[in-house]
């Protein structure tokens, strides 16, 4: 490590980036650059050797000699350089993915109101990790939010929506939040944190009456910011599995219009069933909410009157003897 | 490193492995902040009126999410915008223009033209050029001399004054027959033994209305995200006042949009299979 032409170490750490003064110089070891060594007037033979050795020492070359990366640590030496690090070009990203995730909501407008039901089971991956979480808010007097996807996300968005009650909240003014409010605050944050590419990792459906005309409301936003409405809603395995069913009897607002609450009650309980059945992340305990223009009903059930039966004739997707 | 602006196929071959310069990849896991809500918008500008037409189906892959859903939004003054491509990005776009020609009529105390508009459009859309509006808009609205106008955009601003335009999923479908029913491409006057082209203008809007739902009834034929219903709205002049009727009101000048539009809706249905 003596002999080596200040020239050079400029050179060696401005390229390395590293930028350390000359006065550290010679210090075996310190840094990679230094680990190296080498005389100006032996560049080019260098250059031209396989043996990447020190031609007079017989020690190994451990600095690139080729001179679009020189005086970096060789890759074949130290293995490729770990960028990761470096300022991307990319815009800051927080994307994250969905930890502990609860599964479909379903809502259903009926005669006077909505119905809205969503399972009281919060995986982990495919592992039942909670048996007791309750997916349905309920925000004000007359309006009810259920979601799916992400767990804490969606207690961060309680957490919003209680702030967010309590700051509207002015008794003497008769003014209220209800469910289209309640509905387009969500669908805001949800937008905006989509845009900061940290999105809320939630489906919700958001179902109210109002206290005047008693019209029901439901409404559906996801992670996206994308918003609908339509009389039977549902979010995740609910949009393939019950949807259709709920779709057959209520096409349309007016035959939503025409359905009583029994007939509701009894739709929602037939599709909490297939979903029991077929959908793996669901539960056998359900939450339920009834909003009307006289306020909200819950309630909790569990599936009954199960048969297993059919599963006796599926087959060809497990190891049994076909 | 290769540039951002390199051209999708174009390879750069170094001779040697350059040094990393910058994080070879970002670390985050893949997610798109865009979806495709199919559907699809028409626009069609005639001598004293504008259509725009949608349908109403949303969808999102496979599902259907609504059948209820409008694409065609009143943003005051007498002008209308079609949005197709991502809902939400198209929701909040119309709510933006809604917004500034809203802010316009306050600030300037009369109604915005809808030149003036279609530019404050591009630029809404230009300021979001890295992070791009999911809409391909159109924008309509009668002009200072009370003219169809149809403006057509591309997502980062690009417009143009058109006298028709079909956008969104089935747009491949409905332009082709826009060209021969609309603007009257391959069509020649009767008896000049295909020597004399027929001149596109001049359409009766209830002749234009009929081409509109002839071209959605075969867009749902052949396009599985288009389907429902449709939303038709027109922008035309109001109607004179009938002789001798009395106003019912005092009408303030004013309050009339730059080119005289009134916007009217009608919802009609289409194939729901």
């Amino acid at each position: 490590m003596c002999c080596v032409a200040p020239d050079v170490v400029v050179v060696a750490s401005r390229v390395a980036g590293l930028g350390l003064g000359s006065g550290s110089f010679g210090i075996r070891n310190q840094a990679r650059v230094h680990e190296t060594t080498t005389s100006p007037t032996s560049l080019s033979t260098l250059l031209a050797s396989t043996e990447h050795q020190e031609p007079h020492l017989g020690i190994p070359i451990k600095m690139n000699q080729f001179p679009h990366g020189w005086g970096r640590p060789r890759d074949d030496v130290y293995g490729a350089y770990d960028s990761s690090y470096l300022n991307s070009s990319e815009p800051t990203s927080h994307t994250q993915r969905p930890i502990v995730t609860g599964t479909s909501v379903l809502g259903l407008k009926f005669n006077g109101g909505v119905i809205i039901a969503a399972d009281n089971i919060a995986s982990y991956g495919s592992l039942a990790r909670y048996d007791n979480v309750e997916r349905l808010l309920q925000v004000g007097t007359h309006t009810i939010v259920g979601a799916g996807g992400d767990i804490s996300d969606m207690q961060h968005l309680h957490l919003l929506l209680d702030n967010l009650l309590i700051k509207e909240q002015y008794p003497a003014d008769d003014h209220s939040l209800y469910a289209p409010q309640v509905h387009t605050y969500i669908s805001r944050v949800l937008y905006q944190r989509r845009n900061k590419f940290d999105p809320l990792w939630n489906s919700i459906l958001t179902a109210g009456a109002d206290p005047k005309t008693s019209e029901p409301f439901l409404s559906y936003v996801d992670l996206r910011g994308t918003t609908y409405s339509a009389p039977a809603l549902a979010t995740g395995y609910g949009a393939h599995l019950a949807v259709p069913i709920l779709r057959k009897h209520v096409p349309d607002e007016e035959s939503a219009a025409s359905l009583s609450l029994e007939e509701a009650q009894g739709l929602i309980e037939e599709c909490m069933k297939v979903l029991w059945y077929r959908d793996a992340r669901s539960g056998v305990s359900y939450s339920w909410a009834v909003v009307t223009k006289d306020g909200v009903t819950t309630g909790n059930k569990k599936i009954e009157k199960q048969s297993w039966k059919f599963a006796e004739m599926i087959k060809g997707y497990g190891a049994q003897n076909i | 490193m290769a540039s951002s602006y390199m051209l999708p196929g174009a390879q750069q071959a170094p001779s040697f492995h350059s040094h990393p310069s910058t994080a070879s990849q970002p670390r985050q896991h893949h997610w798109s902040p865009y979806t495709e809500n199919g559907g699809v918008i028409l626009g069609i500008a005639g001598k004293d009126y504008v259509i725009l037409a949608g349908d109403t189906r949303s969808s999102e892959g496979y599902s259907i999410n609504t059948r209820t859903a409008r694409k065609i939004f009143d943003v005051g003054s007498g002008l209308v915008l079609g949005v197709v491509g991502m809902s939400a990005d198209g929701e909040e776009l119309a709510r933006r223009v809604a917004r500034k020609i809203d802010d316009y009529k306050r600030s300037h105390d009369k109604h915005i033209t809808v030149n003036a508009a279609a530019v404050m459009l591009s630029r809404i859309l230009y300021a979001k050029r890295f992070f791009p509006y999911y809409v391909q808009p159109l924008l309509g609205g009668l002009d200072e001399n009370g003219v169809g106008a149809i403006y057509t955009y591309d997502y980062v601003g690009s417009f143009e004054r058109e006298s028709s335009r079909a956008f969104g999923a089935a747009a491949s479908l409905i332009t082709p027959f826009l060209d021969n029913q609309i603007n009257l491409k391959n069509q020649f006057e009767p008896g000049s033994n295909g020597e004399v082209p027929r001149k596109p203008g001049d359409m009766p809007r209830e002749t234009v209305e009929k081409i509109v739902k002839d071209a959605f009834t075969s867009a749902v034929e052949r396009h599985i995200e288009v389907g429902d219903g449709l939303q038709l709205v027109t922008v035309m002049r109001a109607p004179p006042r009938a002789e001798g009727a009395e106003p019912e009101e005092e009408e303030d000048e004013r309050e009339k949009t730059a080119g005289g539009g009134v916007i009217s809706e009608v919802m009609s249905e289409l194939k729901k299979d």
